[in-house]
């Protein structure tokens, strides 16, 4: 380990300020109206990190990241080119701006094109809090991640690992248009991860968990991390399939947060105007029973989501999207809420911290609640047609027989489709999991198709 | 080629930043002075454009150019990686600087003197992006939307995308590689959405390879992609639900080879098995599949996705037997768990891009043809599955369990195909998916060239293929049981 020379993390002091992007992409969008563009966008960001990894006690990778980005889309008349480039000289901007120019010329006139309404763009910035660089070296990384891997290697039954990871990333974006618009925006994001293995041969299993935060400060402790990981192997330990059956399914805040992932999918804007959607024409009907609210947050302090513009500088405003379990709303862009005949929602680029609001029960509770079925603790593979709602994914997790934890399940599928499961929803967790943009609790679900054995 | 290819790179990558092959040589001496085994700096240019047709326009076009060097120092099982998106010296020294922190101090290694492998061409040196010029491509793309449209009344959208890549890579490493390689990629995609009595469904098919885009004019290829999408989408306005639970399954020939990918490939890579994280780690010289199933990874077949005159790492792609008559006989390796594990590299090492490091990876992984008839092999089920198509995989590493998902499958009832069913899952346990093919069918073939492979947050282009497969047992995941 006398690798580890104190070196401190140049994502501080590397990064540009903001003001500096500010002035590219100024430069870019002059650059796009001299050559005749009638309304143009642009923005650039940089960012920069620094990842360490450790496996089996050593150290096995150290990595520094450093990231730069500058997009430029056109308008020339209702004809739309875009092009990107990480070079930053005056000549690449140049040739980029021109290169987005060029494409213009061969696109078709779309009169839905072009930037957003002026009077839709963010005018007030608040400080959300996002920015909280960490001055971490790269020793102090490596002591972390080795300190993660080691809490979770102690524990009785862990027999290998893949290892323990500490990251560092801070980056600053600006992004401007013709209308006047242009802001720029800064943020830090941190993270501790540590996957495990126990047993030998064919029955092994392997888990992970990870805690991510925007400031090192709330992250969990690197050793608790460790001990979790190595907890949920241990609890794999012993899987086996189950016989096909239809029963109640609970899925673990992590894996709760992929039904609200596919809700937002079925609610975008760019799905539904292609008529791609299992939701088309459901603004304003009941899709969850009544006490089920999703809404966005996009102000939240520290929130990974937050943000007060979206990748088109609309100002982002907090809206339920599910009230009362009734539609409330779409995902736009202007793009798209042009095509629907509707105003932009701020939702260019995705949401804003999406949040199912907990319920009041505890996970356990809510498995004494389902008495006999399955909680699903881990999913794979793609299996959802976002046109049909048609659901079919492999699964893993553990099977429950009068309200306690029988055994842990692997080899099976559950299935069924989107709508049903939505309107299936039986009981909420007060278990909200914070560590990404949609934020889940654990869902019970009243009944869904379990492929086994 | 390879004199082509480290002439075009150098004037693409190092004349442009003040560079010759003797600074790249002081760069390595230089990380080499540390005690590290060993080094490499890959240089990358690449310039890539997308058209996107939609209500049968071409609405949206984008272009982008990327270029940077990634710096590797290895000590041990230790790595020191950094990379910049400018070439030039200085920016180059910082990278190295922060590559080798890695190292401990020490003795210094050398640096070999340059030698350059030779390998035959397996594509042309072209740039994509020029082969065609951008009022053709957008032609290209309604020829697209026209055929789709053609191809039956039930149609309502079509959503078609050309995509071009040109990569320029140079590999210099400690051992004294100088490799270089000239890398173009184009895919082609037509996606649709059929309705009929207030039913929609989507089709999706396209194809690409290492060519420049005058290859989808060959043979009617573009609109053949657009009928077949539309099949599809038609195909699954009839589809019941699909059975759950474990029953006889016979896979199409070509793509469904991602039942490969997934159920042995990723066990199959190197650096899990080093680790020992693999549920195939220390596996090798035992049955893994039925007898009469071989499975290659092979990079080196002309023009497909997958293929690689030169690895990442600069090491010649190879044609590697991973499982022979059922036995497994080898894993893939890059330079790195070659050299822990004391075997060779198998030219396997990939990556994303100068900003990440290199891994064991696939290339083109399928199956070699055997002795059935497809006919043969649908008629000996008396009630199954046959899956043509299917969406993306994924696997479970460590126990082994995998998932890949089909989008258009009918019942087998007495021999013969019924009726269509809705996509669904299909979950298997890697080590002995492959021991329960009970039929090989003569018809192998490869996918149209779709491949896209993740793996620890890396993308990069793969193939597949097989012949028809009799599998004896699988879960399949619909909802209609009993």
């Amino acid at each position: 380990m006398s690798a580890r020379h104190a070196q401190s993390v140049e994502a501080v002091e590397g990064l540009p300020a903001g003001s500096e992007l500010e002035r590219l992409v100024e430069q870019a969008l002059h650059i796009a109206t001299d050559a005749g563009a009638s309304a143009a966008e642009a923005s650039a960001s940089a960012a920069m990190g620094l990842s360490a990894s450790v496996r089996m006690g050593e150290v096995e990778t150290l990595e520094h990241h450093r990231q730069r980005d500058l997009g430029i889309t056109v308008h020339f008349g209702q004809r739309t080119g875009s092009a990107s480039t990480s070079d930053f000289r005056p000549e690449a901007v140049r040739s980029v701006v021109e290169a987005a120019c060029r494409i213009a010329r061969y696109t078709a006139e779309d009169r839905y094109a072009g930037l957003p309404d002026a009077d839709r763009l963010a005018t007030a910035f608040p400080d959300l809090d996002l920015h909280h660089p960490w001055d971490l070296s790269a020793e102090g990384a490596i002591d972390l991640a080795l300190a993660c891997e080691n809490a979770a290697r102690a524990e009785p039954g862990i027999t290998n690992s893949e290892g323990a990871g500490v990251d560092t990333h801070a980056g600053v974006m600006a992004l401007g248009n013709t209308h006047g618009f242009l802001a720029s925006e800064r943020g830090s994001r941190h993270s501790i991860g540590c996957a495990v293995i126990a047993g030998e041969g064919d029955a092994m299993q392997r888990d992970f968990w990870h805690t991510s935060a925007r400031a090192a400060a709330d992250l969990e402790p690197a050793a608790d991390v460790g001990r979790q990981a190595a907890a949920r192997t241990l609890a794999r330990m012993g899987a086996r399939q189950i016989p096909t059956t239809a029963c109640p399914v609970l899925f673990t805040p992590e894996m709760a947060r992929s039904l609200v992932a596919h809700l937002v999918a079925g609610v975008r804007g760019s799905a539904l105007y292609r008529e791609a959607s299992f939701l088309q024409g459901r603004l304003g009907e009941r899709l969850f029973p009544e006490f089920v609210r999703i809404h966005e947050q996009p102000h939240l302090p520290r929130g990974l989501g937050s943000c007060s513009f979206d990748r088109e500088g609309v100002a982002t405003s907090a809206r339920d999207l599910v009230r009362s379990g009734v539609l409330e709303g779409y995902v736009l862009d202007s793009y798209s809420a042009r095509r629907l005949g509707m105003a932009t929602t701020g939702n260019a680029g995705g949401v804003h911290n999406l949040t199912l609001d907990p319920g009041t029960a505890s996970f356990d509770e809510l498995v004494e609640r389902m008495g006999q079925g399955l909680i699903v603790s881990e999913m794979m593979g793609m299996g959802v047609n976002m046109v049909t709602g048609d659901y079919s994914r492999g699964a893993a997790g553990y099977w429950v027989e009068n309200g306690r934890i029988s055994h842990p399940v692997q080899e099976i599928t559950v299935a069924g489709s989107l709508a049903d499961m939505f309107a299936g929803i039986v009981a909420l967790g007060n278990d909200l999991d914070t560590r990404a943009n949609i934020r889940a609790p654990s869902i019970l679900i009243d009944r869904m198709t379990v492929a086994g054995s | 080629m390879t004199d082509n290819a480290i002439a075009i790179a150098q004037e693409h990558l190092l004349a442009p930043a003040g560079l010759e092959t003797h600074s790249l040589e002081r760069v390595l001496d230089r990380l080499m002075g540390h005690a590290v085994d060993a080094a490499d700096l890959y240089f990358e240019a690449s310039r890539q454009e997308s058209w996107v047709l939609e209500d049968g326009i071409v609405r949206e076009g984008s272009y982008s150019i990327d270029r940077g060097v990634g710096v590797r120092a290895m000590a041990g099982e230790r790595t020191g990686f950094a990379y910049a998106d400018d070439i030039r010296m200085p920016a180059l020294e910082q990278a190295s600087n922060a590559a080798r922190a890695i190292a401990r101090a020490g003795q210094s290694g050398r640096v070999a003197a340059w030698r350059s492998p030779t390998m035959p061409a397996l594509y042309a040196a072209v740039d994509p992006l020029a082969t065609l010029g951008d009022d053709a491509k957008v032609d290209l793309l309604q020829s697209c939307d026209r055929a789709a449209r053609a191809a039956d009344p039930a149609v309502r959208q079509v959503i078609a995308s050309l995509a071009g890549q040109y990569e320029v890579v140079l590999v210099a490493a400690s051992d004294g590689t100088l490799s270089a390689d000239v890398r173009p990629l184009v895919r082609l995609n037509v996606s649709v959405i059929a309705e009929r009595n207030g039913r929609r469904e989507q089709g999706t098919a396209g194809g690409g390879g290492r060519h420049g885009y005058e290859w989808f004019l060959e043979g009617d290829r573009a609109a053949e992609y657009a009928r077949e999408a539309v099949r599809q989408a038609v195909v699954n306005l009839e589809a019941d639900d699909a059975p759950a639970g474990t029953l006889p399954v016979v896979l199409g020939p070509g793509w469904p080879g991602v039942l490969l990918h997934e159920a042995v490939g990723h066990g199959l890579e190197g650096d899990f098995n080093r680790k020992g994280t693999s549920a195939f780690s220390g596996r090798i010289g035992e049955r893994v599949a039925a007898p009469g199933c071989t499975v290659v990874d092979d990079g080196t077949l002309p023009g497909r996705r997958g293929s690689l005159s030169v690895d990442d790492e600069g090491t010649p792609s190879r044609c590697n037997t991973l499982i022979d008559d059922g036995i497994l006989v080898g894993y893939m390796q890059d330079r790195m768990n070659a050299r822990l594990t004391g075997g060779e590299s198998t030219g396997n090492g990939r990556r994303e891009s100068y900003a990440h490091l290199p891994m064991p990876r696939m290339t083109n992984t399928y199956m070699l043809a055997g002795p059935h008839d497809p006919g043969e092999i649908i008629a000996s089920v008396s009630d199954g599955l046959y899956a043509v198509n299917f969406g993306g995989g994924q696997v479970d590493i460590t126990s082994g369990k995998f998932v890949f998902s089909a989008s258009e499958a009918y019942r087998i009832e007495n021999g013969r195909l019924t009726h269509p069913v809705r996509g669904a899952t299909l979950i298997g346990n890697g080590p002995e998916a492959l021991t329960r093919i009970s039929m090989v069918g003569n018809d192998l073939e490869l996918d149209t060239g779709i491949g896209v492979c993740g793996k620890e947050g890396q993308s990069v282009p793969v193939g597949v293929g097989q012949p028809t497969l009799r599998l004896d047992g699988i879960t399949v995941g619909g909802t209609a049981t009993g």
